[in-house]
This record gives structure tokens, C-alpha cells and sequence, in this order.
């Protein structure tokens, strides 16, 4: 880094980020001071900033928001998506368009900039991310370095170094890293205007969750169609679950490689599929029930990260508008005789759900949950509790 | 599911004149439906009365009816084209209201016409405020607390319902009251942008709302809600397909709190104030709504009211059709709802259908997303109806709106407030005397409420203390608090001396005018030092998307952006960030008209989109700048190349250069537009810019009153005697020389703003203030007034050496009334043909002395055998459109291709002649305002247009007469009252009445002569000479037809109130001789002639 460039970064720049490739933005810091790496997405939903920043399935992603303001209904303490304290760190940092403001809404509790500094995440302010954005469409996800320095001070060189230097998500197991040991129970419902979070009444179901960086929401619209349910992390044993005596499993959303988290998870889940339980994947979750049956995943360019994206449900032909978050993806080829293609994705056509002849398995790619994003999907929730029932086997 | 095959011809209402709360948004709907279903192989047949359109273009539809939307007429087409379906949903409450109608009336049964898009249940359903009451309770939504008054139905012996008891449904209205409480919301069921609604604060209010809420209300019915003043409002723009698959196009948040109605707030899109929670809760409420309703297919916008201190949610209504929103959301967004809706009201599904925007990447079923903020702020037109006071409530009052797009609030409010064209270049200041009656502006809900709150902001007070005045959300109070803390700062500090800086200051969407004039410097030297740091816009992409997918269609908007401090050789750019994607090509650059306003609207739209086809015929790149989000120049496939840009010298100047930048610029064509475009004819051609067709100095020329009479008197041509005044000594010096009455305008003014008949020297004093005002230059003109002289209107097609004239209009109103608010025939149904010669032979004189290049618009004044040149203007003129459907020929487009150096030789005008009678007639929005004079006179205050076509002038006048909404009668009482100059030439007319069997009543003077002439007459007394008086025998329906013609103000005062109870109790009325005597002829067809339709195509 020359001198010349100290000198105007300081003048005018508290943060900046670049990529491997040499690209520099510089900006406005704010949130949390310091720099991190990850692989830079971009999420085009326009709402629900606070859900996806701590949404787990982001840990190791530094995420630009496309929507330029960011931050307008503040933070508060009931639009958290993480569900157990490891998983509190998502996403390592933000990249605006336009500053923080400070909060307009009844629900609001803080300002989001205090809120991304108490999260510990770093945000960057003031880039053309319209720009960016085309970038990582015609590029793909770049490796990637965010910087918030409050005197300026930013080594833009290291920085770029930072970022060439960082491993990338493939073979990154990083679902590990958020989930909690042990299990715990849940049994809040979904949210409504003037209930807020009611609590479960009469459980009709139980069911085991396996915790891979479960959102919170995926616990909650369990206990809408009456089921109580049990976290458990992923190191959990076949018969350890079992004793549990769930009516059905749900395998979680999270961040990371399929593959690097099926080395571990794998021979659990291939054992669930055995046992004949329901069994509803969602994201992660969905990719790797995927493997278990003898599918394989791969890396997308761009991924899909978004609160619009068209899925169909080819059974019906019908179309949900969905929440989407991934950025590896089920191969359709692979797909073993008996493995059906449930849902497919209508932006680009890839895979979207899989359904298995014979087993009471359902398994989606995007967030039937929401949070952030539209409620189309629950339906799938009702449709796992009739499998509980005995009901609607393929 | 693939589209229906059962059905092969589709007829298609379209919405009526331009009328406040119905533009050219239903212009815009109407053409993209249309092209939609003409794609599919549909045989399609519009009616709409509106010649103003692009829609009724002869080449659209396979069969073009310019008749009245009603009933009647309609039935009279169905039984002519026998089509197989109806789609109600594009034009308005007024399509919908006449589906409605043809279904009860059983019309659509009898042909058997099956109703697509909508079904009756279905409109009933979302329109009848009881039936969606219930609806809403089904599915668990909230609703206002409310009351539904509806007036007990009157029956005939059959049982047919005849009428409604008002008098009882405002009684009931009385009783109501306990249980609603006031302050209250009063909403009339079935009308058209909350007509005869408003808020109540009192029992008086209450009683005189509900009044005029149940007389608004086709079926007697108003809702009086519990009143939400003060909850936050916003919009949902949602679409259904037949296999349920809901999409949301657009949330829209009002700035405006509840209880100014949506079309007069200012909006922005999407909704910034809410978390995803109560986003998801709303929208899907929106899709369940649909579903109640059963809305099938297409769109709808649905309206909630959102308590902002515990987010309780109400739904508030919906339309089950295309509306003002809907057309907003499309611009917003770049999804072309409309095109969507047609599609999917033959059978298709969403996902069969593609987006365009982005070339067919992704299907028409996914959400869009954006990545900029739009804001929309209307545009009023209070100063021209005197007597009516400019407070908004839940009626709509405004006439136009701007849209703009900016990469965040700032941005787009600045450029959206420059977009209005009302002289703002951004939040200007305003003066008030002290605190107080700042604060007291504040509480009002005024067109100007926004620059107030910013004045309050910039003089110190909290944004807390603005929020409890006003309601309006804290978070836009703080956006322009912020505004406010950088101009000070500006002021203080200058402007900053880095690009960093500058950039950020002009990402705020600040206007170098408006940094000039904090600066106290020039805009060019705000300009100059901007391009010195290379401060330059980029322009971003509207693509649905945020950018995900590319897209293809090139709708741009500018903005302000810091290119990457450091990136790799491989991306460099001369305009890192520029998706305008300019090519290389020939191009022209088409200057569009703003926002909609009085004197301004749909007639240059045409013309602009026109310009652009033709520069497409030619192999000329077509590129628009518009800031109208109503029209169809605005329509992403109307030009190769669209700017969503205000219509300033800054941004036009950018644009230019931007395009400069590859190709070669033809020029830029700023005729079409009206005077926003002219107004920067100087701009340009100071900067060396290239202008096509008629030089601006020619356009110069003819506006300027010596020059032009010079002019006048070499090519041996008369004016009226004029003089010229630079002051009111001046002024009462010409006036005296010329002899009263006179008329007194300002120059450079379009639609006749401040012209008017001066008839004392007191009169004079008045305007002339007036006057002096409104003219920039400080000058005005003063012409004697040719009293009761026949104007004409001659357009004409001029390439330099040859001139075509393609329509001579005679005004059925005298000169005198504004000729945007005058009637007017094609052909001349009292010229003679001698006359139309020399007329045309004058036309082509003029064209050729001012070396035309496109159109020229003529306005003559006949007074017996003289003729007499009241203005020329060398540019498209607002009977641009009515001319080209009377006459058959594509004019605007002709003239565009003059423009860019076609010869007139190579067009065969031959076949251009009038093959019927064609009458124009103009719409009023009187009744929107209370206490308005609705009499006719100098300054324009219509807001539409509609076409009566026919064998002969009678029954062309007649049917343009129901079009415009009166009904004239076929029998019953006339009142009489007219002038002395008047009296002798209505004595045939009103015989001919009698002999139809009309009787005649009339005022002392006006019955003395008649009964000299042997009318036989019954005197009634005038309202200053005491009751029981005409207004009386009004209201009581007494009075079936008015001929009422003043002399004087004192004589105009004293008959104000017969034409105000004429306008509010629907009874026709005509306030000059000349229309009066043509209304006589009309009644004449009514009574003799069968009524026929006619397609254009067929003529």
C-alpha cells in the first residue's frame, strides 16, 4: 500500500472492502471495529435485515444488502433467528448503501448500528452495491475483506492479501460451529400483531430437530401444527435419538459445505432414512438427506440468497413465493431411482425438494419457515404432520 | 394452464375522458392490454370516448369504437361485434361500473358475453361496502369501525328499483353518529376517487359529507368510517392467476398519514417503515383478500391503515382492477402488470408467462425487488379554480403527478419535487411571518405540506413536535431534518472542494440549482465545478430484480456513486457503475411533459409516444425522458431507451452528454411535449445541442407579440388590436385606446393560466396585478376581445416548402372561452367552404413564413367575413390526437418524421379527410370543488377530452354531450336566462323546443322578449329577487335543461348559484349561445334518430 492511498483513505473512509482479486470499495464503517473475512453474497429481500444476519446458514459470509437502506425499524430482541448461543455469530459483516438511520417502529428496541456492534458484526456503509452486485453475478462469490477502522487507519493492501488468503465455504464444515451440545425443548408459537409469541397449548406431535444451526422459526411453525420440539445437536447417536421417541425428525437449515458436514452427519441420517420415520429437510438439512440417498451437491456461482425467489411444486403446479439462502445445491442428475424432484426453483431451475418413494420423507432447499420472507410454504409444515399422522406417504 | 381457445374476440372498455382520479394510467393499462392480447391471436374491440389516447390509435385494436361509455352505446357495440368476453378491468371504476351495469341490465347474458379478469359476484363483492364488510370478517381481517348508511331503495309497481330515499339515508346517517364518533371518515360506495367523501370533525361537516356522499353515490351508499387520522397508510399491489398463484408486485408506504386520500399523498415505494413481521402479516392478508373476494385473475391493489403505535392492521379497501397504483407499481418496478393481467385473464398462469424485463431469464411469478426507493408526489391545480381551498382530504383533488427514483429517500424525494415543474429545486424555503403561523400551516394538510415541514425543521423545531402535528413517520421527518442540517451546512461552509464530497451531496439528490441558490452562485457554476471534480451521474438499471439477473430492457434512472478506489484493469470503464448501455447508432432524444396538470396532459403524451414509433419506423434510435409514471411514453417498450428523469436543465443536460458519448444525436425534439420541453430549448441551443424540426427562434418568434404582429402585417394578415404593456400604467393605457372589454395574458403560458376579459378599467387593475405576476418576463398582452366571434383551431404539417393542413376545428363555444375548454366540430359546421379555403390558405402563409418543420397549431377568430390570427404555435398543439382520429391519419407521427428531414412529398395525405363529423367536448372537474363557478371563460380548466362521431354535427354533438357526462333530455322544462345580445338569435332554438314539446321558463327579462316573439313562457324569479326562485325549482326537479348566458360580473355573480345546483344535481346546462342553440340540435337527434355505432376501421 502506497502512502498516497493512506492518506486519502483517512481523509474520508472509516471502512472499506476488498476482494481477492484486488477491488477495493471504500466507505463508511460502523457496527462492531476490525476487519473479517468470508465469501461476499448478495440478499435482495428488502425486509427482515435483522432475521438473516443472524440467520446460522450465514456464518463465514459477509452479506451486501441490495435494498439501500438498511436498519429503518431499528433492532429488537424477538427478530433473532439463531436459536442457541453458538450460533448468535451468522454473518461476519454488512455491506449498505446507505448509513444506518435510527429506528421507526413501535417494536423496535435499539439502534441497529448499537445492535450490529453488541452482535460483533462489521458493517460497511456508503459502496455502490448495485455494482457489486453485478460483479458477483458475472464473477460469482468472491473471497472477500471488510475493514472498519474509526480513525481511517486501514491497511488496504492486507486487506486484499486477507481476502485472497481466505479458504472459501467449500469443504468447510461450518455447521459445527453453531449448534449447541446437548438438547433443549421449544415450544413458542408464531408471531402475531397483537399476541406476539404465544406458547404451544395441547402438543399433538414431538419432534426431534436436529440442530445443524437451526432458525428459531423453524421451532416455531413446528409448534403451530401442534408439535413440541427437541433440539439436538448433530453429534447426537441414532439410538440416542430414538429414545426421544419423536413422531418425526426435522434436519435443519446451516451454513456451509454438504459434503464436509456429511462426513459427519451422514451415517445419523442415513440411519433415520432407515428407520422409517418422518423426516422433513429443510436447506442444509435438504442437501444432505440428499447425499444420505445417494444424491451429490454442488457449489453454485451466485447462490441463492433472496425474499422473491418462485419455487413450484411439481405435483400441483403451484407456485409459493419463497426465502432462499443457499449456496450449494442438489444435483437433479444424481438423483438415485425412487428420488424424486418435489419442487424446483423457477428462476434457474435447480433443485427446490425431494420426495422418496415409499418413505415418509419430505425435504425442501428454501425456508418454508420465512423469516424473513413470505409464508407461502407453511403448508409443508401441515404436510409433515400428516406424514406424523400416518397420512400422505408417497 | 395454456390460454383459452373457447374465445376468440374480446371487447375492452377503456376509461372515459381524463378526468381527476382516471388519467392516462388507464391509457397506459388499456394499450398494454390490448398489445397483449392481439399477441395471443384475439380478435379485440375497444370503446372508450377518450380521442386522446394511444389505445383508440386505429392500428391497436381490430376494431375501435370512439363512442360513450354507457350502457346503451355499449349494448349497441356488443350486439354489432358479438364478442365472446368482456375485460372490465383496465379501464377504470368506469369500466367496471359499465361491466356491472351490462350484467344487470342482462345484456351479457342475452349475448351471451362472458366477463373475464373479473366476475360480477366479484366486483360486487370488493365495490358494495357491506357485501366486503362481511368478506373481511370472514377471513378474520379487521376492518374500521364502521357504520354503512344506505338509503332506502325506491320501486316501481314491477318492483324495479327507480331510485333511492336520500333524505331517509341521511336521517339514518344522523343516527349513525353516536355509534361512529367524529372525527369521521365518510366514503361513498361505487365512485371514482373518493368522490363527494371527506372528514367530518362536526355535526355540520357530518351532515353535509354524508349528503354529498349519498348524491356521489350511484346506489345511495356511504361508509362512514371510524376515523384513522393519524395511522400510517400503504398500499399492496398484488396479482392472482386462476391456479391461485399470488404474487406482490409493490408495497407502496403514504408519506401522508391517513385521511388524505392515496392519490393525493405523496407515496413511496416500497414501504419503509416496517419490519419483515408485519410486511408478511400484510401481505398475506393482501393474497387472502383476493381469494374472499374471488379475484381470479389479474390485479388488484389492496389498502391497509397500520396503527404506528402497536401495529394493529385494518384494512381499509380494495379494487379489484388495475388502478393509479397499479400503474405507479409497474413504473416502480418494471413489471408490467397490466400486460400480466390481460394474459392471465385468457387462461394463462403466471409461470407460463415470461418477465421482459429481464428477456425471459426468470417467469412472470416471483416477487419483484428493488434496489432504489421511488417517490411519488401529486400535482394540484387549486390556484386555477377560485373559491376553492387548497386542503386535502380524502377526495381527490389533484391532477397529475411526478414520480422519480432515486438509490435512496433523499435522492428520490429531491428529484421528485423538481420533477413537479413548479419551480422547486428541491425543498425551497418558505417565508412565514413568525412562529405562529408557521405553525398553524403545519396542521393543515395543504398540496405545499412537505416544504412546510421542512421549513419547521429548518427553523428549529423538533422533529418530535413535527411528528405530533403532523403524523407523519418519524423516520421521513428525520430523513428531511437531515436535508436540512446538510444545507445549513452548505450555507456555511460553501460547497466542498472534493469529488468525495460533492458526490456525497449530490447522492442526496440535490439539485445543482438548488446548491446554487444555498451558495448564492448560478446553477451553470455549481454545474461547472461539479463536472471539474468529474462529479457525473451514473445510470442504474430498473430491472425487477436488484440486479440478480441482467436486464434487457434499458429503463434508466440517475444517480450518484463512488467508483471502486482500486479495481483490475479488466473492469475498468469511462463511467464505472453506467448501466446506460448508449449505443452507437443515429438516435433522437424525445423530451416528454411532466406531470399531468391543467392545459398539459394525455393530448402530448400521444404525441411524444408517436414521435417515438416514428423515429423506430425511420431506423432512428428513440429516446425518451419522461418523469410521468401515468403514461405510455413511460412504458418500458415504448422507446429503445428510457430516462425515468426529471425534465430540468441538469438532468436533460446529462442525459444528452451521456448519450453524446457514442452515436451521433440527431437532435432533440421538443415540440411535442408542450412547454416543458420548449422551456429548455434555450438551454440547448446554448450548449450547441442539435434541436429537430422547427428552430427554436421560429418557436421564439411566434410567441413574441411584436415580432409576431410584424409578421402578421407582411404576410397581409389581421389581428385582433393589441397592445403590449409592461406595467399597469401601460396596461390602462392600451385598454383605453383599444376600447373594452379586453383581453389581458401573460406571455409564454400554456392552457390560458391568468387570461381574462377584462370589460371596466377595474377589471383591468384586477388582472393585469394578476397578470404581471405570472408572466417571468414582466410583460403581458392586451387584445381587444371579439366579442361573440366563431374561434378556430387549424393544425397543419409543414416540412418547409410544402404545407398539408390536416384539420380545420370550428369551436362551438366563441372566442373568448380558453380553446382547450371549448367544444369544436370537424369539419366546420357552419363555415362555408370559401371561409375553410382562406383559412388554410392563412395556415400555410404563416407555416411557411416561420419555416415550419412538423406541426403547427393556428388559432383564428371569425367575426363576419374577417379573419382575425389569434396566435400561432409552431409546435404539436393539444388537438394533435382528436385531429388524427377525425381525419384517419397518423399526424404526430408524420410530423415527427418531418422533423428528422423526411420530405412531406413522401406521405400520401390524399386519403387524410374527415369522413364524418367529429366533435370534441371538455371534461370539468368542477365538481370536486365546492363553490367554484363551473362557467366557462379565458383560462383552461378542463381536465379531458371525448369524441362524439357521427353522419351529422347533431348527433356527433349529442353523443359527445353523453360521453362527457350529461344527459341531455328528451322533454320537460327549460330554464332561459341569457344576455340581451343573446336574446334576439336563442328565439329560434328555444321554438324549435317548444315545438318538441319542451316548456320554457325564464327570468323577467328574458321571458318579456320571448314572449314578444310569441313564445309561450312562464317568468320565475331570479335568485336575488326572492323565493320561491329558479334555484328552487331546481332542486325541487323541476328544471330538466339551463341556457344561462352572462354580461357582466355582476350579472355572472348573481346566476353562480344556478350553475352550481345545475353541475351538483346533474342537469344540463350550457352557458354560451352557441352551444346552447347546438345543444338544440342534439336534443333533435335524441328524439328522431336511432343512435348507430361506428369502428373506426370502418369509416
Amino acid at each position: 500500500m502506497t502512502e498516497r492511498d493512506e492518506t486519502q483513505v483517512t481523509s474520508t473512509s472509516t471502512g472499506a472492502i476488498a476482494l481477492s482479486d484486488g477491488t477495493i470499495f471504500l466507505g463508511r464503517g460502523c457496527g462492531a471495529v476490525g476487519s473479517v473475512v468470508g465469501e461476499l453474497c448478495f440478499n435482495t429481500a428488502m425486509t427482515g435485515y435483522q432475521e438473516i444476519l443472524t440467520d446460522p446458514s450465514y456464518a463465514g459470509q459477509l452479506i451486501l444488502f441490495t435494498f439501500p437502506h438498511i436498519g429503518n425499524v431499528g433492532a429488537n430482541t424477538q427478530d433473532l433467528e439463531f436459536s442457541s448461543p453458538p450460533a448468535e455469530r451468522g454473518a461476519r459483516a454488512a455491506i449498505f448503501r446507505d448509513p444506518i438511520t435510527p429506528p421507526s417502529s413501535w417494536r423496535a428496541e435499539d439502534h441497529f448500528d448499537a445492535w450490529l456492534t453488541r452482535q460483533g458484526i462489521i458493517g460497511l456503509s456508503g459502496v455502490d452495491t448495485r455494482a457489486l452486485t453485478r460483479r458477483i453475478r458475472t464473477e460469482g462469490m468472491p473471497k472477500a475483506a471488510i475493514a472498519h477502522a474509526p480513525d481511517g487507519k486501514i491497511d488496504l493492501d492486507a486487506l486484499v492479501a486477507a481476502a485472497a488468503a481466505f479458504e472459501g465455504l467449500e469443504n468447510a464444515d461450518l455447521a459445527a460451529g453453531v449448534t449447541a451440545p446437548g438438547q433443549y425443548g421449544h415450544d413458542e408459537q408464531l408471531w402475531t400483531i397483537s399476541g406476539g409469541f404465544a406458547a404451544l397449548g395441547k402438543e399433538t406431535y414431538h419432534v426431534v430437530v436436529v440442530d445443524f444451526g437451526v432458525k428459531k422459526n423453524i421451532l416455531r411453525n413446528l409448534s403451530q401444527v401442534g408439535a413440541r420440539a427437541t433440539v439436538v445437536g448433530p453429534d447426537v447417536t441414532l439410538e440416542m435419538l430414538m429414545a426421544l421417541k419423536p413422531d418425526g425428525v426435522v434436519l435443519s437449515n446451516g451454513p456451509g459445505d454438504p459434503a464436509a458436514t456429511y462426513k459427519r452427519a451422514g451415517s445419523l441420517i442415513e440411519g433415520l432414512v432407515e428407520s422409517g420415520l418422518p423426516i422433513l429437510g429443510i436447506c442444509l438439512g435438504h442437501q444432505l438427506l440428499a447425499l444420505s440417498l445417494g444424491a451429490t451437491t454442488m457449489k453454485m456461482p451466485q447462490g441463492h440468497h433472496g425474499a422473491n425467489h418462485p419455487v413450484q411444486d411439481l405435483a400441483t403446479g403451484k407456485v409459493e413465493i419463497v426465502s432462499m439462502n443457499h449456496g450449494f445445491t442438489v444435483d437433479p442428475a444424481s438423483l438415485p431411482a425412487g428420488v424424486e424432484e418435489s419442487h424446483r426453483s423457477l428462476f434457474d431451475g435447480t433443485n427446490s425438494g425431494l420426495k422418496v418413494a415409499g418413505k415418509p420423507i419430505i425435504s425442501v432447499q428454501h425456508h418454508p419457515e420465512a423469516s424473513p420472507g413470505p409464508q407461502d410454504s407453511f403448508y409443508l409444515f401441515r404436510r409433515f404432520a400428516d406424514l406424523m399422522d400416518g397420512g400422505g406417504r408417497t | 394452464m395454456p390460454k383459452r381457445t373457447d374465445i376468440q374476440s374480446i371487447l375492452v372498455i377503456g376509461a372515459g375522458p381524463i378526468v381527476i382520479g382516471q388519467a392516462c394510467e388507464f391509457d397506459y393499462s388499456g394499450v398494454q392490454a390490448i398489445k397483449a392480447l392481439k399477441e395471443e391471436g384475439y380478435r379485440v374491440i375497444l370503446v372508450n370516448s377518450n380521442p386522446a389516447t394511444i389505445m383508440t390509435d386505429p392500428g391497436l385494436a381490430d376494431a375501435t369504437y370512439i363512442e360513450p361509455i354507457t350502457v346503451d352505446f355499449v349494448s349497441r357495440i356488443i350486439a354489432k361485434e358479438r364478442p365472446d368476453a368482456l375485460l372490465p378491468t383496465m379501464g377504470g371504476q368506469t369500466a367496471l361500473n359499465c361491466a356491472l351495469d351490462l350484467e344487470r341490465a342482462g345484456v351479457l347474458e342475452n349475448y351471451k358475453v362472458e366477463l373475464i379478469g373479473a366476475r360480477a359476484e366479484a366486483i360486487n363483492k370488493a365495490e358494495d361496502r357491506e357485501l366486503f364488510r362481511k368478506a373481511m370478517d370472514k377471513i378474520g381481517l379487521e376492518n374500521p369501525k364502521a357504520e354503512i348508511i344506505s338509503s332506502p331503495e325506491i320501486k316501481n309497481e314491477a318492483g324495479k328499483v327507480i331510485g333511492y330515499d336520500r333524505i331517509a339515508g341521511l336521517s339514518r346517517a344522523m343516527d349513525a353518529l353516536d355509534h361512529v364518533g367524529l372525527p369521521a371518515i365518510i366514503r361513498p360506495a361505487f365512485t371514482l376517487g373518493g368522490t363527494g367523501g371527506g372528514v367530518a370533525y362536526n355535526v355540520e361537516e357530518y351532515r353535509d359529507i354524508v349528503e354529498s356522499g349519498l348524491a356521489a353515490s350511484p346506489v345511495a351508499q356511504v361508509l362512514v368510517d371510524e376515523s384513522l387520522l393519524g395511522w400510517k397508510e400503504y398500499e399492496m399491489e398484488v396479482v392472482r392467476d386462476t391456479a391461485d398463484n399470488a404474487i406482490i408486485i409493490c408495497s407502496i408506504e403514504n408519506i401522508d398519514p391517513m385521511g388524505v386520500h392515496t392519490g393525493d399523498s405523496i407515496t413511496v415505494a416500497p414501504a419503509l417503515t416496517l419490519t419483515d413481521r408485519e410486511y408478511q402479516v400484510m401481505r398475506s392478508a393482501s393474497i387472502a383478500v383476493l381469494r374472499e373476494i374471488g379475484v381470479e385473475t389479474g390485479g388488484s391493489n389492496v389498502q391497509f391503515a397500520v396503527n404506528p403505535k402497536d401495529g394493529r392492521l385494518v384494512v381499509i379497501e380494495m379494487n379489484p382492477r388495475v388502478s393509479r397504483s397499479s400503474a405507479l407499481a409497474s413504473k416502480a418496478t418494471g413489471f408490467p402488470i397490466a400486460r400480466i393481467a390481460a394474459k392471465l385473464a385468457v387462461g394463462y398462469t403466471l409461470d407460463e408467462l415470461e418477465n421482459d424485463i429481464t428477456g425471459g431469464a426468470i417467469p412472470a411469478s416471483f416477487e419483484p425487488t428493488l434496489d432504489y426507493v421511488v417517490t411519488k408526489i401529486p400535482r394540484f391545480a387549486f390556484e386555477k379554480f377560485k373559491g376553492a381551498e387548497p386542503l386535502l382530504t380524502t377526495a381527490m383533488k389533484s391532477v397529475g403527478e411526478a414520480m422519480a427514483i432515486g438509490r435512496n429517500f433523499q435522492e428520490s424525494l429531491q428529484k421528485a419535487l423538481c420533477s413537479l415543474e413548479t419551480g422547486l429545486t428541491g425543498l425551497d424555503e418558505i417565508h412565514f411571518e413568525d412562529q405562529g403561523a408557521l405553525m398553524r400551516e403545519l396542521s393543515k394538510q395543504t398540496p405545499d405540506r412537505l416544504r412546510v415541514v421542512a421549513q419547521a425543521l429548518r427553523d428549529g423545531v423538533s422533529v418530535e413536535e413535527v411528528h405530533r402535528i403532523t403524523s407523519i413517520d418519524l423516520w421521513f421527518l428525520r430523513q428531511i431534518a437531515e436535508l436540512m442540517e446538510v444545507e445549513a451546512g452548505i450555507v456555511r461552509d460553501g460547497l466542498p472542494g472534493d469529488r468525495a464530497g460533492l458526490t456525497a451531496l449530490k447522492a442526496r439528490g440535490f439539485s445543482d440549482a438548488r446548491l446554487a441558490k444555498l451558495t448564492g452562485t448560478s446553477e451553470e457554476a455549481v454545474r461547472a465545478a461539479r463536472h471539474a471534480l468529474n462529479v457525473r451521474p451514473v445510470y442504474k438499471r430498473i430491472d425487477t430484480c436488484a440486479a440478480e439477473f441482467e436486464a434487457a430492457t434499458p429503463y434508466l434512472y440517475s444517480t450518484y456513486e463512488m467508483p471502486a478506489f482500486r479495481q483490475p484493469a479488466h473492469l475498468a470503464s469511462d463511467r464505472p457503475g453506467c448501466e446506460a448501455g448508449i449505443s452507437d447508432r443515429t438516435k433522437a432524444i424525445i423530451l416528454g411533459g411532466g406531470p399531468n396538470r391543467i392545459g398539459q396532459g394525455i393530448e402530448f403524451d400521444y404525441c411524444c409516444c408517436h414521435a417515438a414509433f416514428a423515429m423506430d419506423e425511420i431506423g432512428v434510435e428513440s429516446i425518451m425522458v419522461n418523469c410521468n409514471p401515468e403514461t405510455v411514453s413511460t412504458d418500458y417498450d415504448t422507446s429503445d431507451r428510457l430516462y425515468f428523469e426529471p425534465l430540468t436543465k441538469e438532468h436533460v443536460l446529462e442525459i444528452v452528454a451521456r448519450e453524446q458519448m457514442a452515436g451521433e444525436l440527431a437532435g432533440v425534439i421538443v415540440q411535442f411535449g408542450g412547454q416543458t420541453p420548449l422551456k429548455l430549448a434555450s438551454t440547448l441551443q446554448a450548449e450547441n445541442i442539435p434541436i429537430l424540426g422547427t428552430s427554436p427562434a421560429s418557436i421564439d418568434l411566434a410567441e413574441d407579440r411584436e415580432q409576431f404582429a410584424k409578421l402578421i402585417d407582411r404576410l397581409g394578415l389581421q389581428q385582433a388590436p393589441s397592445a403590449t404593456a409592461r406595467s399597469l400604467e401601460e396596461a390602462h393605457e392600451g385598454a383605453t385606446r383599444l376600447g373594452y372589454p379586453v383581453m389581458v395574458r401573460p406571455s409564454y403560458v400554456l392552457g390560458g393560466q391568468a387570461m381574462e376579459i377584462a370589460r371596466t378599467p377595474d377589471d383591468l387593475d384586477d388582472f393585469a396585478a394578476k397578470a404581471l405576476k405570472v408572466s417571468g418576463d414582466q410583460s403581458l398582452f392586451i387584445d381587444r376581445y371579439l366579442e361573440d366571434a366563431v374561434e378556430v383551431d387549424v393544425d397543419a404539417l409543414c416540412d418547409g416548402q410544402n404545407v398539408h393542413v390536416a384539420g380545420i376545428m370550428e369551436h362551438i363555444e366563441e372566442a373568448g372561452v380558453h380553446s382547450g375548454d371549448s367544444a369544436c366540430a370537424l369539419p366546420p359546421y357552419t363555415l362555408s367552404a370559401a371561409t375553410q379555403v382562406r383559412l388554410a390558405e392563412q395556415a400555410a402563409a404563416l407555416a411557411k413564413a416561420l419555416n415550419v418543420r412538423g406541426l403547427i397549431n393556428i388559432q383564428f377568430a371569425l367575426k363576419g367575413e374577417e379573419i382575425y390570427v389569434l396566435e400561432a404555435n409552431p409546435r404539436a398543439s393539444r388537438t394533435v390526437p382528436f385531429v388524427a382520429k377525425a381525419v384517419g391519419a397518423p399526424i404526430a407521427g408524420i410530423a415527427a418524421k418531418l422533423m428528422a428531414g423526411k420530405p412531406l412529398t413522401e406521405f400520401d395525405m390524399s386519403k387524410a379527410t374527415p369522413r364524418r363529423t367529429a366533435v370534441k367536448e371538455a371534461v370539468f372537474p368542477f365538481g370536486r370543488f365546492a363553490n367554484v363557478d363551473p362557467v366557462l371563460g379565458p383560462e383552461m380548466r378542463s381536465t379531458g377530452e371525448v369524441m362524439g362521431w357521427d353522419d351529422n354535427f347533431g348527433t356527433a354533438f349529442l353523443k359527445s354531450q353523453i360521453a362527457a357526462g350529461v344527459s341531455l333530455p328528451r322533454g320537460g322544462k327549460v330554464f332561459v336566462s341569457v344576455k340581451d345580445a343573446d336574446k334576439a338569435p336563442i328565439v329560434a332554438p328555444v321554438k324549435t323546443l317548444v315545438e318538441m314539446g319542451f316548456s320554457i321558463v325564464a327570468t323577467r327579462g328574458t321571458a318579456a322578449f320571448l314572449e314578444t316573439q310569441g313564445v309561450p313562457v312562464t317568468p320565475v324569479n331570479k335568485v336575488i329577487e326572492g323565493q320561491p326562485h329558479i334555484v328552487d325549482a331546481m332542486i325541487n326537479g323541476e328544471i330538466q335543461l339551463v341556457f344561462n348566458t352572462t354580461q357582466g360580473v355582476q350579472s355572472l355573480n348573481d346566476s353562480k348559484s344556478i350553475r352550481r345546483t345545475a353541475l351538483v344535481r346533474s342537469i344540463p346546462y350550457f352557458t354560451t349561445l352557441a352551444a346552447s342553440v347546438a345543444s338544440v340540435q342534439a336534443i333533435d337527434s335524441l328524439r328522431t334518430r336511432e343512435l348507430e355505432v361506428q369502428a373506426l376501421q370502418s369509416a
